[in-house]
């Protein structure tokens, strides 16, 4: 284990398949609400994701919902973006959540302010993503601020986690970015949200090609629809995503469309560990849909989860 | 204008080392004016990289041109024979020179000669310095005539910060806090009242941050 003390490296590491989820922070100060879904969550995943300010909406910080999620039985993985901070705050941040015991780090660009409530702020992108794994490496192996300074003592030790998207173009060369991320330092890739196994395939057979599944540990992001307008919206407005058509039927067609959209998830997931090589585990995006990660994770055989000590 | 400076000689012959016919094209706009990237400094630095060149005893055969404008596509579509021979094209304009040149020319590679600096004027010969922070939406008005989100070094809106002594800045002493420079114009002019205001947010969607801009201007546009 290089981290102190993930969980989710831990269980990586055992070979086991690891299930991680996503905590969307509220709009508010109170910590009520996540300290529910962590609960709700506890013996269902390993970890989960805590949003930074999802699409440029202010929220309560990733760092500050870790210490929630935390305390309520949960491994936080604290996501941090590179729209809100320039490598001053983001080296700050990192010596914070690290003390607050948070353990995990998933770095991101950030979705632009524009789509955010505050579209006309700036943005800062000081460092973008890959800098920012080799800027929370650089202080976890070589002891080194980003600036080359030395950290004494207490170096932040997180397991550094990326995203990688399938489905935004140019196709191919999304598999050189992501080898260009687990270069710069990523040792767990968490995808954009898979509908189209087809690309999907593709993507890990170019991956496995490669042996990128044996240099990161590559967790198939799945998010269960509730209904065919939330595809649809998706499939026509969101940037980087594909639904295809299909799915968009299956959803209109069906008389409970949440309950399909949960099968059409489970189906997924069995569907990736079954046929697709390179796979270490799922990133259950169940967006303002929380309570139903329990039920998809029994579901399609993920339950129970390993203990670690 | 658009000031730009010259990038080390050893620099420019870094990226086109493995070339043997290099183009090199000046710019009669801002970097004309500006001193850096004209009909002779184009003259000079291909003349430079030749010498250099046969030095290394790797001759380099150079071909100069200086055109009317970068920024404007016709005068980029006159280059097309010259660029066609060349193994590599040199741009010395501001940074819209080697991005429109590859862009009318996609087999070709192109480098920038320049770094391109800031937006400003020439205080005297010799002397340039950064007077808009093309932040698009100006409020000069407002601030005496001296720009605080070029200016000031933290872009403040309602400054000075506690930094300003003695009329300088606190990130050099050979920098002018435009605080000071706003609040004694403002003094002059009789008007320290409008400081008074607290002025808002500025909307940065209308900078860069809002994305790569675009003019379009429907009354002037033909065809």
């Amino acid at each position: 284990m290089k981290s102190g003390g993930s969980k989710l490296e831990q269980i990586l590491e055992s070979g086991q398949l690891a299930v991680t989820a996503e905590i969307g922070p509220p709009k508010h100060s109170s910590p009520e609400a996540i300290g529910h879904h962590a609960h709700m969550l506890k013996d269902y995943v390993d970890a989960t994701n805590i949003t930074d300010n999802q699409t440029a909406v202010v929220r309560m910080s990733s760092i500050g919902a870790g210490v929630h999620v935390l305390q309520n039985g949960i491994e936080p993985i604290v996501q941090m973006t590179c729209r809100d901070r320039n490598r001053i705050a983001i080296q700050s941040d990192l010596l914070g959540a690290y003390g607050l015991g948070m353990r995990n780090l998933l770095c991101l660009s950030g979705d632009h302010q524009t789509f955010g409530n505050h579209p006309t702020s700036k943005n800062v992108y000081d460092v973008d993503s890959m800098q920012l794994i080799q800027l929370v490496r650089r202080m976890r192996d070589e002891k080194l601020f980003f600036c080359g300074e030395a950290i004494k003592d207490h170096e932040p030790r997180f397991f550094v986690g990326a995203v990688a998207n399938p489905f935004a173009d140019p196709f191919e060369y999304r598999v050189d970015r992501l080898e260009k991320k687990i270069e710069a330092g990523a040792e767990f890739i968490q995808t954009q949200c898979i509908y189209d196994m087809e690309r999907f395939s593709r993507f890990m057979e170019m991956c496995v090609a490669r042996g990128l599944h044996e240099r990161a540990y590559i967790l198939a992001g799945v998010t269960p629809l509730k209904g065919w307008r939330g595809a649809k919206y998706l499939q026509s407005n969101v940037s980087g995503m594909i639904v295809p058509e299909e799915i968009v039927q299956r959803l209109k067609n069906a008389e409970e469309p949440k309950a399909e959209g949960v099968n059409i998830c489970i189906e997924q997931i069995k569907y990736i560990k079954d046929n697709i090589k390179g796979v270490s585990g799922f990133h259950i995006m169940a967006i303002a849909w929380e309570e139903v990660v329990p039920e998809i994770v029994q579901r399609s055989g993920l339950y129970p989860r390993p203990k670690i000590s | 204008m658009i000031i730009a400076e010259q990038k080390p000689l050893a620099e420019i012959a870094g990226y086109i080392e493995n070339c043997k016919k290099v183009l090199f094209v000046g710019c009669g706009g801002c970097v004309t004016v500006c001193l850096s990237g004209g009909e002779k400094e184009t003259e000079i630095l291909a003349s430079a990289m030749r010498i250099k060149r046969r030095l290394e005893g790797k001759p380099l055969e150079t071909v100069t041109y200086t055109a009317t404008r970068q920024c404007d596509p016709e005068y980029i579509d006159g280059l097309e024979n010259m660029v066609k021979e060349a193994d590599c094209v040199v741009s010395l304009a501001c940074g819209v020179g080697p991005q429109y040149i590859a862009e009318r020319y996609p087999d070709k590679y192109v480098v920038p000669a320049m770094n391109t600096t800031f937006v400003g004027g020439s205080k005297q010969h010799g002397v340039w310095e950064e007077r808009c922070g093309l932040c698009g939406e100006c409020i000069l008005q407002k601030t005496g005539g001296i720009c605080p989100i070029i200016r000031c070094s933290k872009s403040i809106l309602n400054g000075p910060c506690g930094g300003s002594q003695y009329g300088k800045c606190e990130i050099s002493k050979d920098l002018d806090c435009a605080w000071q420079l706003i609040y004694d114009r403002m003094v002059a002019l009789g008007q320290l009242d409008r400081l008074k205001e607290v002025l808002p947010p500025k909307d940065w969607t209308k900078s860069r941050d809002g994305g790569p801009r675009k003019m379009t201007r429907e009354d002037v546009m033909i065809g």
